[in-house]
């Protein structure tokens, strides 16, 4: 069994005093592609946000451990320094930053400053326009190219956890195959990646693990070749109808077993 | 006439556009207008005015020394009244900067008095270095204009060059993301002030052998500056220094063809027009957020 780079143990957070999350554990194993999945308000983005020490004094209850460390309630910055790379839900790219120094930016934390350049390099060689914008301001970028953007950006600090949000939010479907199908070889240089979906179909072909939140707990996890046979998981995520007659569908709701 | 007459302008314009540099600073990296500006600007002149007279030291140890008290001026300011608003609104921020200015114009009377003083720079305002028929330029004219534009140029390129300047801008454009990229957001807000603590107090030290030092002495340039970065668009680095400069010729031209009484006047008849054509300035880019 692989060794785990994140754990999430137990934990709760609240807005005010809405509690969002009630309990949410999970763990990533090193060197895996693992995604969440859920749809819009099941509490994805609070999970990742409290993660990254984003929402303050959060997690109210409960552990977050990075290789060894503890994480829960730290800075940002900490968080940061220890090796996660986030990819935040809508870019979030420096608009009136050129392109180079929203990547330098990124390798804001990096004490190796004569390596940059190549790593710069590299990530041209993930995402080949941003080489053609390198001195355009980000805020012109079209949203997939702020989106490769983006990645690169969290990429230049060396993370060796790479946490993305939606990744694929707005995109066109060419735009979303191209950044899944660069997923893999960020996973390949040695990134374990953390992925948050609501895409379950490209998410689930992508990843190893998969887990399924909904109002702020997981209720399904598992391999994601398993889960994508999964009936409930195929009827309510995957879009695949099971049922054959359509009168069945009428008269009841077919209930999920979970949740 | 009119030569003599941009001298004055440049001269100004340098005061003006120092002041509007400093409130841009810190105003794009909070959106807090600092009022408190002009005070600390005073005080650090007082710093200057106390090592000259009563300490004796030489002028540069002086300057060094004013220079890192208007730096940890700036951060206190930050540091231990910004950074402690609970739930803050930009009026509650505004109140807080308005708050420190009053202490500060308080700890100034208390120990200086309203007296007003004369600050001995080493550069003189009798020693006239050019002269023609029409114009002349004493030493502290020219020290004047010269040390405000390698100040601009320092600030320039420490905000374009360096990997602060850039944090700076991450931070001014984005905290989340900046914070997302290991940037210490507080810190370098503090830092922020810190600076713009120190090109304000340059403002106060030119000023001072201009007018004379008292408390008030910073009023009227921080009101100056203040239209000035309104006029060149509180968000363009470029631009408020061109609206210092701007402001400096406008103003002293109508003083001198108009009227000398209402001099005064048009700094702030500039800020109600340039708010009614382009509340965003002259310079600034109008720059819409994508949702």
């Amino acid at each position: 069994m692989a060794r785990k780079i994140l754990e999430v143990n137990n934990i709760e957070t609240y807005y005010d005093h809405v509690r969002a999350l009630h309990g949410v554990s999970f763990d990533i194993e090193e060197g895996s592609i693992t995604t969440i999945l859920g749809n819009n308000g099941a509490g994805k983005t609070t999970t990742l946000n409290t993660i990254m020490g984003l929402l303050d004094d959060q997690p109210d209850k409960g552990g977050i451990t990075f290789d060894g460390k503890h994480i829960g309630r730290k800075d940002t910055e900490y968080i940061v320094s220890l090796g996660i790379g986030y990819v935040p839900e809508g870019r979030e790219v420096f608009d009136e930053l050129t392109v180079k120094e929203n990547l330098l930016v990124g390798a804001y934390l990096r004490k190796d400053r004569k390596n940059i350049s190549a790593d710069i390099q590299r990530m041209f060689g993930y995402f080949p326009v941003l080489e053609e914008r390198i001195s355009q301001q980000a805020g012109t970028l079209s949203g997939g190219e702020q989106q490769m953007l983006a990645i690169a950006r969290a990429l230049m600090n060396r993370p060796r956890l790479l946490i993305m949000d939606e990744p694929s939010l707005g995109l066109s479907p060419a735009l979303v195959k191209l950044i899944f199908g660069i997923i893999p070889s960020i996973r390949d240089a040695g990134v374990t990646v953390l992925l948050v979906e609501q895409n379950a179909n490209m998410a689930l072909k992508t990843a190893d693990f998969g887990y399924i939140m909904e109002n702020g707990r997981f209720v399904h996890s598992g391999r994601s070749a398993d889960l994508m046979e999964d009936e409930d998981v195929k009827e309510f995520y995957l879009g695949i109808k099971m049922e054959e007659s359509v009168k069945g569908e009428q008269r009841y709701k077919r209930k999920r077993r979970w949740g | 006439m009119l030569a003599q007459l941009l001298i004055t302008s440049l001269v100004f314009g340098s005061i003006y556009a120092l002041m509007a540099l400093a409130m841009s600073i810190t105003y794009k990296a909070s959106e807090i207008p600092n009022f408190a500006q002009g005070e600390m600007a005073m005080i650090s002149t007082y710093v200057t005015f106390v090592a000259l007279s009563s300490f004796g030291m030489n002028f540069t140890l002086a300057i060094l020394l004013t220079v890192a008290f208007a730096f940890v001026l700036g951060i206190l300011l930050e540091f231990a009244f910004l950074r402690r608003a609970k739930d803050p609104t930009p009026l509650s921020y505004i109140v807080i900067t308005i708050g420190f200015q009053l202490m500060l114009y308080g700890l100034a009377g208390w120990k200086w008095g309203s007296d007003q003083r004369q600050i001995n720079l080493p550069f003189s305002e009798s020693k006239v270095l050019y002269q023609t028929d029409s114009f002349a330029i004493t030493e502290l004219n020219l020290v004047t204009i010269l040390i405000a534009v390698i100040v601009l140029i320092l600030i320039y390129l420490l905000i374009q060059k360096t990997k602060l300047g850039l944090a700076m801008k991450a931070c001014q454009q984005n905290v989340n993301a900046a914070r997302m990229n290991g940037i210490p957001s507080d810190r370098i807000l503090a830092i922020s002030f810190g600076i713009s603590s120190i090109v304000g107090a340059t403002a106060g030290v030119l000023v001072a052998p201009l007018i004379t030092l008292d408390p008030t002495m910073m009023w009227d340039p921080l009101l100056k500056g203040f239209a000035a970065a309104v006029l060149g668009g509180m968000k363009s680095l470029y631009g408020v220094v061109i609206g210092g400069f701007l402001l400096g010729i406008v103003e002293n031209l109508f003083g001198f063809y108009i009227s000398i009484e209402f001099k005064s006047v048009v700094a702030f008849l500039i800020i109600v027009i340039v708010l009614y054509f382009r509340p965003s300035g002259l310079f600034d880019k109008h720059y819409v957020r994508k949702v």
